[in-house]
């Protein structure tokens, strides 16, 4: 069996004994997760800044006097840098991978916990190496977050002299901390659950972690082989991607590289890097809906395959991203076809969200409202994949502001309204308090009814053929005024939205201290996590004796059965009807 | 909650049907461009439509103030099965039109005259191959103060080539035009919205894309790839004229002169000191 050695439960956990051993140097995977989620909280909260920064200059041009066109650049690409790798990647992976793989599998902790701690330390490192490059000479790198070959390293970007290099560091740093937690949680999933929790009893969310992460070990090499070269073309005047250039009026030294290598490079991580994203916030949201909808989610078996096959598929759509950079044009053909298949296990996923509302109990709580506005804010953003994908239709639409919106639709506010949702839901189980009910509404009416006002009409004016990455657009022909009214409109909004998300701050510091008393199991949900003996989960999480697992992650609403929910570690009754797994 | 998501749908719709932020007016033969964008928002927007309605159905009718229980129903093979087959059915139905778009995109008529575009951080500059219709070989090597364009001086086909160094380009309405893609420095992305077809200049290769203007006018070039911090800056005017005003003022440009060094040429041809000072200011 696979889960025969560990899950004999052997070996001894070490019980730190001083406050700088439990939480500071702590081995703890529960505490690692809050330490990774407040450093991802906090470095976004950087990005958000920054964010509302740039759209001053976009709504309201000059009304800021210290943005200058270098500024904005760099804002621009510390932005986005921050929000995929350092926030969402961090948060999802790091935070909930940490938190919610042991406690839903019935381990006692990773498999590694020395590694795992020092996953996060050096995690750390690389968030406070990127954070000094604000700090260096120059500013950060304004290379755009995709630091695009060769003027990433030439003068007339931003941050030439020092930010790039501390960028490109960060991101080596990162990956070496991502790859420690990484194969912890990989082989945690594969060597630690609990008796009885098979592969095809574990909740979605730890599948959509599970994959995400095998995703990730495979894709960030290719960032971070490119970050070396990059580093040594910058550096040493390797070539690796410089070819012959005059680079304002001087002939440099490099000669032969390909800029475009970078790109498939970048790419080939870039476009699994989406799903990387995606895939725990595919798995916790069909948690989320399932335990809020008192109704097992729909075609369980489906869902697993569906992650698995977009896993699979995600390293075969790279180039979408590429249609246009003057690689040979044939590529169009299979990359727009591999692209719009990977629509289909995706829009199957959709489907099962919304036939588990369907006959279910909704129960509009908090999570539960996140859960759903990430199926409607994902509709959106996933049916707008399909024109960039397209390959002529991406033509017109590349690099303009109908890119912008469809991935920060996709894979900004989407997986951000997942993490929301996640953190209301288990917040009781981190802290063992509960949150204010009203706070936690309002907070999720403004951002998500914010973000799509933000981002819906972005989209028109990308179609109008407004490129991106512009600091002001001066006059321009078919820049009709209306265009520049809506940036403005867009930037209000945007403000607003930063603005509301101090209601969640205040929500979850305040109620750390002073919110009720939490239950063990506030939702009456099935999963492990909320059948710990103490809430918050103890050190080894599960006092004297493992949990074993007797069924599914989904029995609610069992007919027969004299609750609408069964524990995975409550035996067979008899009565109950449960799922053949 | 269902309300809202309700009142969001139906406002997406009016708003794409209302918005005054649509596609600028085509002025290039890429109408299968179009056509394929507009069947993508008629296929999407019907699945907006109505996954989100039935959701709203559902949390309407399934909410828990009715007092129901939820159904217990782990899998529904057959439905699945159909909802494979139906969303297979609509991808493939934007894929071909797309497909078939990119097809025209890759094949580049004979008939297509060349237009070679330059891209240097941050102006544009073109090249027409001369009566020979031979553009002359070039080198990143040969680009100096004489030389902007790089063109290789013992080539004898680059020295009637024209060379138009102010941002500012005449093409003749209604012919095909294979547009050739250089760059001198990093990448730029040669974008003019009204044509939708476009491409990416990448310093190292030669990159090209077609299109047949269709419609006299003045239309402008917006760098669309990143190229540094005066990205924004990097405009472009692209002319569209009728052959005989093209012919005229095709004339009236420089060519390149041999070995001999392109600043005399230019001026022995009677270029302004104007324009030789900006070509030199560019370097």
């Amino acid at each position: 069996m696979a889960y025969a050695t560990l899950a004999e439960d052997l070996k001894e956990l070490h019980h730190p004994k001083t406050w700088v051993g439990k939480y500071v140097w702590s081995q703890d995977h529960k505490v690692i997760a809050v330490q990774y989620m407040i450093t991802a909280i906090a470095i976004g909260m950087v990005a958000l800044v920054l964010s509302d920064l740039m759209r001053m200059q976009i709504g309201f041009p000059g009304s800021l006097g210290f943005i200058t066109p270098e500024k904005y650049y760099q804002f621009i690409t510390i932005h986005g840098m921050i929000m995929v790798i350092y926030l969402l990647t961090a948060l999802l992976l790091g935070g909930f991978g940490n938190f919610l793989i042991p406690l839903m599998l019935g381990a006692r902790d990773m498999v590694f916990p020395f590694v795992n701690m020092l996953s996060y330390w050096v995690y750390l490192l690389s968030v406070l190496v990127l954070v000094a490059s604000f700090f260096a000479p120059g500013g950060p790198t304004g290379a755009g977050w995709t630091l695009y070959p060769p003027q990433a390293i030439l003068p007339g970007t931003p941050g030439r002299d020092w930010g790039i290099i501390l960028m490109l560091a960060s991101l080596a740093i990162f990956i070496v901390a991502f790859t420690m937690g990484g194969l912890n949680y990989v082989t945690t999933v594969l060597q630690a659950r609990t008796r009885g929790m098979t592969l095809m009893r574990m909740p979605l969310s730890v599948w959509g972690i599970f994959v995400a992460t095998i995703l990730a070990l495979l894709a960030f090499p290719a960032l971070f082989v490119a970050s070396v070269m990059m580093m040594l073309d910058r550096l040493l005047g390797t070539s690796f991607f410089m070819p012959s250039l005059v680079s304002q009026g001087q002939h440099l030294g490099y000669n032969g590289g390909s800029p475009i290598l970078f790109q498939h490079l970048f790419w080939f991580f870039g476009h699994p890097e989406v799903y990387i994203v995606a895939l725990p916030a595919f798995g916790i949201v069909s948690d989320l809906l399932s335990t809020h909808a008192r109704k097992n989610i729909f075609g369980y078996r489906m869902m697993v395959w569906a992650i698995v096959i977009i896993g699979g598929l995600s390293f075969a759509v790279w180039a979408h991203h590429m249609y246009v950079s003057g690689m040979n044009p044939y590529f169009g053909f299979f990359f727009a076809t591999s692209t719009l298949i990977i629509a289909v296990p995706t829009a199957i996923k959709v489907y099962n969200w919304v036939l588990t509302l369907w006959r279910g109990n909704i129960h509009f709580t908090v999570p539960m409202l996140f859960a759903i506005g990430f199926i409607f804010t994902f509709i959106n953003g996933g049916l707008t994949g399909l024109f960039l994908g397209n390959v002529s239709v991406d033509v017109p639409l590349s690099g303009t502001y109908f890119v912008v919106a469809h991935f920060h639709m996709v894979m900004g506010v989407s997986p951000i309204l997942v993490i929301f949702g996640a953190i209301y839901h288990w917040y009781p189980k981190i802290t063992g308090r509960m949150w204010n009910d009203r706070l936690g509404k309002i907070h999720f009416w403004f951002t998500f009814i914010g973000t799509y006002l933000i981002y819906f009409p972005m989209h028109y004016l990308g179609l109008l053929g407004m490129p991106r990455r512009y600091y002001e657009y001066g006059h321009t022909a078919f820049i009709p005024d209306s265009a520049h009214m809506l940036n403005a409109f867009i930037t209000v909004i945007a403000l607003g939205v930063g603005a509301s998300q101090l209601i969640f701050f205040y929500n979850m510091i305040s109620s750390y201290f002073y919110g009720p008393k939490a239950p063990g199991n506030p939702w009456r949900a099935t999963t492990l996590e909320w059948q710990t003996p103490t809430t918050p989960a103890p050190h080894g999480n599960w006092g004297p004796k493992l949990p074993v697992v007797y069924r599914w992650a989904y029995d609610y609403s069992v007919p027969g059965a004299p609750e609408d929910f069964i524990p995975q570690n409550v035996p067979a009754q008899g009565t109950d009807r449960h799922h053949k797994t | 909650m269902a309300i809202v998501v309700a009142v969001l749908i139906f406002g997406s719709l009016a708003f794409h049907f209302l918005t005054p932020w649509y596609f600028t007016p085509i002025a290039s033969n890429w109408t299968s461009i179009d056509t394929a964008v507009n069947i993508t928002f008629w296929v999407t927007g019907a699945v907006f439509v109505a996954i989100n309605l039935f959701m709203v159905y559902a949390l309407i009718r399934y909410s828990s103030k009715r007092g129901g229980k939820a159904s217990y129903e782990p899998e529904n093979a057959k439905l699945e099965r159909r909802l494979t087959f139906w969303t297979a059915i609509g991808i493939a139905t934007l894929l071909a039109p797309g497909l078939y778009a990119w097809d025209q995109f890759v094949t580049i008529p004979d008939s297509a005259s060349v237009l070679e575009v330059v891209g240097q951080q941050w102006g544009w500059s073109f090249r027409f191959p001369g009566k020979d219709g031979v553009l002359g070989t070039t080198d990143v090597q040969y680009v100096s103060d004489d030389n902007p364009f790089g063109i290789n001086p013992s080539d004898p086909y680059g020295r009637d080539d024209v060379l138009i160094s102010d941002n500012t380009v005449h093409i003749p309405v209604g012919k095909p035009i294979k547009v050739l893609l250089r760059s001198k420095d990093v990448l730029h992305d040669f974008y003019v919205p009204q044509f939708r077809a476009r491409m990416n200049l990448v310093p190292g290769l030669i990159t090209y894309f077609w299109f047949t203007p269709t419609k006299v006018g003045t239309y402008e070039i917006m760098c669309a790839q990143l190229c540094g911090i005066g990205h924004y800056t990097m405009r472009g005017t692209v002319i569209v004229d009728d052959q005989r005003t093209f012919d005229a003022w095709l004339k009236t440009q420089p060519t390149f002169a041999p070995a001999a060094g392109a600043r005399q040429a230019l001026n022995s041809r009677g270029l302004p000191a104007a324009k030789v000072k900006l070509a030199e200011n560019r370097n």
